[in-house]
């Protein structure tokens, strides 16, 4: 739950998410769910000859098991208090 | 399984990753790619937050003619990055060479 978490405090930022098949999609982080699933409102690809089909595309549901990277803005998140999580979350099996 | 207090001990490989919180490590990926980075959280499918990231991807080429490999790598870098753990092969501190 530990990463649920996080992307719950970056609702509202700006994210790239890299998908598995190479597109990357810039947009705000609208929601997340347990499976990781992410949707992103204000959605531009940024290889926009490579992929003219995603040009319209505003608003999308990302299948969190596509997702290879999610770039995060730097200085969103304490790293103090992501340390304090993990080392608490991935203990004792 | 374990004491609710007890952080200390390493008992399982998961623990091994646990040693390295804040520390620089070695990611291998899937699709012939390599991360270099600061391991800042994971969780046990090995999903990581890594921060000062650089990324290297490796393409081999074989020239119709000749026949030799061409082995080319590009790189980039990301200050802050989530990295899903179905990806990750395998987990290291850096390698120095």
């Amino acid at each position: 739950m530990l990463f649920f978490s996080l992307f719950k405090t970056l609702v509202g930022k700006e994210v790239t998410v890299e998908l598995k098949n190479d597109l990357c999609i810039s947009g705000a982080l609208h929601s997340v769910d347990q499976y990781l699933n992410i949707k992103l409102t204000n959605t531009r690809v940024h290889n926009e000859q490579k992929y003219p089909h995603m040009m319209s595309v505003r608003n999308c549901f990302i299948r969190g098991s596509v997702v290879r990277y999610v770039h995060l803005p730097p200085g969103a998140v304490d790293v103090e208090v992501l340390h304090d999580a993990t080392r608490r979350e991935a203990r004792g099996g | 399984m374990a004491d609710d207090g007890d952080t200390g001990t390493v008992k399982e490989p998961l623990d091994l990753i646990r040693l390295s919180l804040d520390e620089r490590i070695y990611v291998k990926l899937r699709g012939e790619r390599e991360l270099r980075g600061r391991l800042h959280a994971y969780d046990q499918h090995l999903n990581m937050i890594l921060g000062e990231v650089e990324e290297t991807l490796t393409t081999m080429e074989i020239d119709d003619e000749t026949y030799e490999e061409i082995i080319k790598t590009q790189k980039r870098v990301i200050p802050f990055l989530f990295v899903r753990g179905d990806g990750v092969i395998l987990i290291s501190p850096p390698l120095r060479s």
